[in-house]
């Protein structure tokens, strides 16, 4: 009673399949489920009436405003007018939302969303909340708000609750973890006792002067036999070593560089099973990589010097009397790999879109590749590859027919598109003749991927890529990003995962239309202050609170003054 | 290779994989063939004013032989079958009334006498005027019989005043008097358009509910490319369609075609392209496929009313005939009909190309300008 639990794992490990089961809305083929002391298979309907369930994509009702979706699953929940009024108030305040009652819940933001479903989930008092990803898509400070509003449930109403997540500062909030992989239980127990798997095989080393961190990591990343995960943090690289190697053996392959001890993480804990179930299985998938040659440790780094390749002076863009993006300025350079980081609806799509020339500006000027793309002649649009937020290639054509077409958008023909083709299905470790839209999340990313790179642009658009990708899928991707970069491709990027944000030679955040900060990943964890400082999570918290705060203290001064010059 | 054979080469590849888009849908493919078949064949025996079979009673208070030898003509042709004799004036309303019968004939006592006296005998029929086109159609039939019976009798006393002209104007070019054969060419253009407008508009609209939009819009194709990629598989498949209907017209219904091929096939292709301009400027202007199937609906009822498929324009209000200048069906079904049943030349039939092809040239330009700037 009271207690959080979590279910972690990669895409396809039987998160969703398993809570559908406890809910009774899937028969398992055999062996038996108790909830709540009921069996699941011989009475669904008894243990539906005592759980809640949340799934992944809740069912919201878009034309209906905030307050009708509550009534609504108010209605069907048969709550009685009494208790709604109590109910709702409280709901409506944890939530935040009661400001918003008369809003249509399709405009609503996607972290305004998953709280008015979580609402909804909870117009009555469950004895036990499910909630399939609630966070999936969701912005570092809605994500921090939805687990400040569990955690008060479960305090006050002594709310049971079982979550599935792919983020593991969220598994570490909880009580108890079960780790699942391709449907089996790996491991289970408290956050600290699974983080103590991973002791004493975790390490750091900080880059030499000069010398990227990510390229450090990609190095370390490759070395598969020594080497089980590695990701850049706040400038170093965090590493976990497999068990049987040794410390000089890694020094070596870093050219020397001096390793030392950290504390273990549950996160390194998580990769650590994973990397050791699928070694087992033997299906270990590699990443795809754009060259055989391995990264290589002397990066040049000119890039920042030479001429931008991407212009933006003073862009506005407004809908009506709604300002998406407010005279927002930056420039990227050739082969730097450029964040654009915002909470939902900061106007990160819309600087997207026009930069991919997909929208016209309001004002202000806007340079790609020397070009505006929006009335640039064809060629222009030739040198950029774009890949959208959601999966969107011809989902009934196959892998094949979808990079052929797109090749031949691209202007190839012939035996140019057919190696092309090849390379790239070779690269990305593609099945030609699957059907497109049955491809499985990490592997739809990875075709998305392959037909924006069949021309070989020089500069990559790529809008929250990796959302909804499991850990193991989203280092293979940023692997391959690391390799474009480092031949020369110019990467602008949107990501909700902060810690991707090191993988960035530059980072800008964005919130209400403006430019909040512009800078290296350890500039802007800087601006952020010492107490935010500690990793991108929460630099981007800070930066972003400060900016509201300052916004709100502003906006009462001025109504101060005003009030001042009436009286 | 030179720019304008990678121009083609860019369409080709998209008409490609429209196609693809289209067959590989099992729905989607269910929907080219079937139901055009089905709605030829539904209106080719369903979407008719001929009568066959309609019932009648009969009130002979004469009960003369010329009495019988007229009800005899009436009742041998394919058109009229007797459901009841009644015996006295009384029964006609409820005969009428409960829809048993669709008209009454009735014989004066002195129905025989004056017809041998040479005065004139009436015959009365009651008409259930409920169903007036119908019933216009029977009294029509009635009197035509009665005549040809007046005829026979070689008499010079009229029965009726019916006149002649009716039955004269029906019978050119159909001689046998059948509407199938005023409907059916029709169908030619009107029921591949419903299917044409629906296919081109779901084409942009469904690509930018998918997302897929947004990614052809950042390749180098220009609007031109991606309409003439996207117009040329919906123009195809609209030619295919009106193929399959006319070889049903002609050979399943055995109706004859006196026009050539060739004119007919041009009309044809510009009327398609007509009506994939309109489709792809609704295609343009939606969200998604909900609000193109939408206006494609809403536009669909007031395209065929206007088109004089089954209502002549002639007897439509001025401003309404105006308003059909707009309505490239009006001209597509006026072509079809005057090619197929009285074998029109191009150059009889040449104004009908002016409407569509003005309209195709207003409305593809302005889809393919709307591809990119549709109001966000």
């Amino acid at each position: 009673m009271g207690e959080l639990t979590a279910l972690v794992g990669p895409d396809g490990a039987g998160k969703t399949t398993f809570m559908r089961v406890l809910c009774g809305l899937l028969k398992p083929d055999s062996g038996s489920v108790t909830v709540l002391g009921c069996d699941v298979s011989k009475e669904p309907q008894e243990i539906q009436n005592r759980i809640s369930y949340m799934p992944q994509r809740f069912g919201l009702y878009e034309d209906l405003t905030v307050r009708e979706n509550l009534d609504l699953y108010a209605d069907l929940h048969g709550v009685s007018k009494d208790e709604r009024a109590a109910r709702f108030e409280r709901l409506l305040k944890i939530t935040d939302l009661a400001r918003f009652t008369s809003r249509p819940a399709g405009n609503l933001s996607g972290g305004m969303k998953q709280k008015l479903g979580l609402a909804c989930t909870l117009v009555r008092s469950p004895e036990l909340l499910l909630l399939d990803e609630p966070s999936v898509g969701v912005d570092p400070l809605s994500r921090r708000d939805l687990w400040q509003i569990l955690q008060q449930l479960v305090e006050e109403e002594k709310l049971t609750v079982l979550v599935s997540t792919a983020y593991m500062d969220e598994a570490e909030r909880c009580g108890k973890v079960f780790v699942l992989n391709q449907g089996k239980l790996l491991e289970q127990g408290s956050p600290a006792s699974l983080t103590k798997l991973a002791k004493g095989l975790t390490y750091t080393v900080n880059p030499k002067p000069g010398i990227k961190a990510r390229d450090i990591q990609a190095r370390l990343i490759d070395a598969k036999d020594i080497i089980i995960d590695a990701v850049p943090r706040g400038g170093a690289v965090s590493f976990i070593k497999q068990k049987h190697a040794e410390v000089p053996q890694i020094e070596k392959l870093l050219n020397g560089d001096h390793v030392e001890p950290r504390e273990e993480e549950l996160e390194d804990a998580f990769m650590m099973l994973l990397r050791e179930h699928e070694d087992a299985e033997g299906n270990a998938e590699s990443a795809p990589t754009v060259s055989s040659s391995t990264a290589a440790l002397s990066s040049s780094d000119q890039t920042a010097a030479s001429k931008p390749v991407i212009r933006v002076q003073n862009l506005v863009r407004k809908f009506g009397d709604f300002t998406a993006v407010d005279s927002t300025s930056f420039g990227v350079g050739r082969g730097e790999i450029f964040g654009l980081l915002g909470p939902n609806g900061a106007g990160k799509t819309t600087t997207f879109r026009m930069l991919c020339g997909l929208l016209p500006a309001s004002s202000g000027h806007l340079e790609v590749a020397g070009l505006n793309l929006r009335d640039a002649r064809t060629e222009a649009r030739g040198r950029i590859g774009y890949v959208a937020q959601k999966f969107s290639l011809y989902g009934n054509l196959s892998v094949k027919e979808n990079l052929e077409f797109f090749a031949g958008a691209y202007g190839l023909f012939g035996k140019k598109l057919k190696t092309r083709v090849a390379e790239v299905v070779e690269q990305f470790q593609l099945d030609p003749r699957a059907q497109s839209g049955e491809l499985p999340g990490g592997y739809k990313q990875r075709l998305a991927m392959a037909a924006g790179l069949l021309h070989e642009p020089e500069i990559l658009f790529l809008d929250e890529p990796t959302s909804g990708i499991d850990p193991l899928a989203r280092r293979m991707f940023w692997r391959t990003i690391t390799e474009l970069a480092q031949g020369g491709v110019t990467i602008i990027i949107t990501t909700h995962f902060m810690e991707e944000a090191e993988y960035c030679d530059r980072i800008a955040i964005q919130d209400a239309g403006k430019l909040l900060a512009l800078g290296t990943p350890k500039e802007v964890r800087e601006l952020a202050g010492e107490t935010y400082a500690r990793d991108m999570n929460s630099a981007f918290i800070g930066i972003v609170e400060q900016n509201r705060a300052a916004l709100k203290s502003e906006a009462e001064a001025k109504s101060k003054q005003n009030d001042g010059a009436a009286a | 290779m030179s720019a304008i054979s990678s121009y083609i080469f860019r369409i080709i590849f998209l008409i490609r994989k429209e196609t693809l888009t289209i067959l590989k849908d099992p729905k989607s493919r269910a929907v080219l063939i079937a139901p055009v078949i089905m709605q030829a064949l539904l209106f080719g025996y369903g979407a008719t004013y001929d009568l066959n079979h309609a019932r009648f009673a009969v009130l002979d208070l004469s009960r003369s032989d010329a009495s019988t030898q007229l009800l005899s003509h009436i009742e041998g042709s394919v058109f009229f079958e007797r459901a009841a004799t009644l015996s006295s004036a009384a029964q006609i309303p409820e005969m009428i009334n409960s829809g048993k019968v669709l008209f009454v004939l009735s014989f004066a006592q002195d129905f025989e006498q004056r017809l041998n006296a040479g005065e004139q005998a009436p015959v009365q029929i009651i008409l259930d005027g409920r169903n007036s086109s119908t019933a216009g159609a029977a009294a029509g039939i009635v009197g035509a019989i009665i005549a040809s019976f007046n005829q026979s009798l070689n008499s010079d006393v009229l029965l009726s005043n019916e006149s002649n002209l009716v039955i004269e104007r029906r019978a050119w070019y159909n001689p046998n008097l059948q509407s199938r054969w005023q409907i059916m060419p029709a169908l030619i253009a009107a029921l591949s358009m419903l299917q044409t407008l629906l296919l081109s508009a779901l084409s942009v609209a469904r690509e930018r509910e998918q997302g897929t939009f947004d990614q052809l819009l950042v390749t180098p194709m220009t609007p031109m490319q991606i309409l003439i990629g996207k117009s040329l598989p919906s123009i195809f498949i609209g030619l295919l369609q009106s193929t399959f209907i006319l070889l049903i017209i002609r050979f399943w219904f055995e109706v004859p075609m006196n026009g050539s091929p060739l004119v007919m096939y041009l009309g044809l292709i510009s009327f398609t392209i007509a009506a994939v301009g309109v489709g792809m400027s609704i295609s343009a202007v939606s969200l998604n496929m909900q609000q193109a199937m939408l206006f494609t609906f809403l536009l669909i009822m007031p395209l065929m009313l206007l088109s004089g498929l089954l209502t002549p324009v002639s007897n439509m209000p001025e401003f309404l005939q105006v308003a059909t200048y707009m309505n490239p069906l009006r001209f597509g079904i006026d072509l079809v009909r005057r090619v197929y049943l009285e074998g029109a030349g191009l150059q009889q039939v040449a104004f009908d190309f002016v409407p569509m092809l003005v309209l195709a040239t207003l409305t593809l330009p302005l889809a393919a300008w709307l591809f990119r700037h549709r109001l966000s």
